[in-house]
């Protein structure tokens, strides 16, 4: 463990600690275990059937692991589900919007679901997509928005019951450059100025600042942990590129 | 404070639901249309092969298409639930219902929730079928269609338990035409949907006892005895434990710790 192994408790937003879990007799993750800091963003890189799907599953609490603990903002997933899930937001791989809906449906039933009033959630609704200059568009049906527009409404829906903890996996798959970097900056502002924890599953290496935090998975197993600069001194390698092929190929099994 | 997150959380999911079922027109009218079909051509047909006996709830001799009509309201439901299990299926590939899951609240309240929000949109179709039975001479009493509210809520719930649970064991998309095969057609017509079962008993004494045991039965029998203002106890009991078997074990489906998702390869 890095540095991060050091800080304070109380810092800690997600805390995940000896985790397996296995599909029959086929073992996805084994042993896993980081911390992601408020404020920090936590790139969770790993190849294609690495366990971050699983991984993910697990920390949003669609399936419990026999081993292992997972806490967001210290409140244990499967012991006190209501408090740990109060505090997590999400984005997923797929859209999962209603696309026959508009953008103020899809937003007030996430409210709803997280108890907020609608006078209340009318109000964040605006602000949130205010930052992203979408708040004229709110009554528009998800159907008619490009795929930039719509990860936007994601974030913003991720967003609205202001969790502390937010996942991401691969939020930028499928777009165009312009969109992405837009999405990457926005993120990493959000970290800075909100204190959010940010834990975001890619493969693409580009969308990584050479100031995140980085957990390397493979296999099931964490590979490394650390800030990209220690994990790049670790292995002497030249740049991110390289260290992720040092973990992903060489140590296999 | 948190009974009022509850109370949202429910007012959100029924209302997802009906909105989704206003704003996809095609999903609204062929809803429409299958028990029409059954009702204008299916009966029409029939209503000289068969025909019915006094019996209760009835009064006096009835045509076939009055006979059916209770067993239409039953399909229109049997149809709804086994489509909300396949949109579970499909929310879960695509994630919506991951989105549903990742919410705070109990599991169970969230799936009861999203049980009584498939309820809500059955119980409006079934209105708005029997609207047009009635413009074609079909007249049960004012007060019937009273009844039938809370009659329509417990029979959704429970045909929509049966769906839920199916959700929770099938895989993927395609098994639709499966459900079709193996569940809604043989619950359909081994039932008293389309013919009372001393008809069934003439031809057939197993299939009558098979009949008999069919939870849908007791569903349609609900559903026609409240309709003229009856109540049948012995299908409401029968009904509500149906209700309360498949909702506990689709519960249990979902549970995040038994459940049968934990045996299946993520996405």
């Amino acid at each position: 463990m890095g540095a991060s192994g050091k800080a304070m408790i109380d810092s800690v937003a997600l805390s995940v600690k000896g985790l397996s879990f296995s599909y029959g007799p086929q073992a996805a993750l084994s042993g896993v275990g980081f911390d992601v800091q408020r404020g920090q963003c936590c790139i969770l890189l790993g190849p294609n059937g690495a366990g971050k799907s699983t991984l993910f599953a697990l920390i949003t609490g669609l399936y419990h692991a026999r081993e292992g603990r997972i806490a967001l903002g210290g409140n244990e997933i499967k012991k006190s589900s209501f408090k740990a899930l109060s505090q997590l937001g999400v984005v997923f791989q797929q859209s999962t919007l209603d696309l026959d809906l508009t953008i103020k449906q899809n937003l007030h039933y996430h409210a709803a679901l997280h108890g907020i009033s609608r006078k209340q959630a009318h109000n964040i609704i605006q602000q949130e997509l205010e930052r992203f200059e979408m708040f004229e568009r709110l009554n528009e049906k998800i159907r008619h928005l490009n795929g930039g527009h719509r990860r936007r409404v994601e974030i913003a829906r991720a967003l609205l019951h202001k969790p502390s903890v937010l996942l991401l996996d691969e939020p930028t798959v499928g777009l165009d450059v312009p969109s992405r970097q837009a999405i990457v900056s926005y993120i990493h502002d959000l970290t800075k100025e909100q204190g959010l924890a940010v834990l975001w599953a890619t493969h693409l290496i580009d969308e990584v600042y050479s100031t995140d935090q980085l957990v390397v998975l493979h296999h099931g197993k964490v590979k490394v942990t650390g800030t990209v600069s220690e994990v790049i001194e670790k292995v002497h390698a030249e740049n991110l590129q390289d260290a992720f092929a040092h973990f992903t190929q060489k140590e296999v099994g | 404070m948190l009974l009022l997150h509850y109370l949202r959380a429910m007012r959100g999911i029924v209302g997802r639901e009906l909105w989704r079922f206003v704003q996809q027109r095609e999903r609204f009218f062929s809803a429409l249309v299958r028990p029409m079909i059954w009702l204008f051509v299916f009966a029409a047909g029939f209503k000289s092969a068969l025909g019915i006996a006094i019996a209760p709830p009835y009064e006096t001799y009835i045509l076939y298409e009055v006979y059916i009509t209770p067993g239409l309201l039953g399909m229109i439901q049997l149809f709804n639930g086994m489509q909300s299990s396949l949109s579970m299926v499909y929310d879960r590939e695509m994630g919506s219902m991951r989105i549903l899951l990742v919410s705070p609240l109990p599991r169970s309240f969230l799936l009861i929730s999203k049980l009584l929000a498939g309820t809500a949109v059955s119980i409006v179709q079934c209105y708005v079928f029997l609207a047009i039975a009635w413009c074609y001479g079909i007249e049960p009493p004012v007060m019937g269609y009273l009844w039938l509210f809370p009659a329509l809520v417990v029979s959704g719930l429970m045909l929509g338990s049966l769906g839920m649970l199916l959700s929770s064991f099938i895989k993927q998309l395609e098994n639709f035409a499966g459900v079709m095969n193996f569940v809604i057609f043989p619950m359909f017509f081994m039932s008293s949907a389309l013919y009372p079962l001393w008809k069934l008993q003439e031809s057939n004494e197993w299939l009558a006892r098979l009949a008999e045991y069919n939870p849908f039965t007791k569903n349609v029998e609900l559903i026609r005895f409240a309709l003229y203002g009856q109540l049948n106890i012995e299908a409401l009991y029968y009904t509500v434990a149906s209700l309360l078997l498949f909702l506990f074990v689709a519960i249990q489906g979902y549970n995040p710790s038994r459940g049968m998702m934990n045996k299946k390869k993520g996405r």
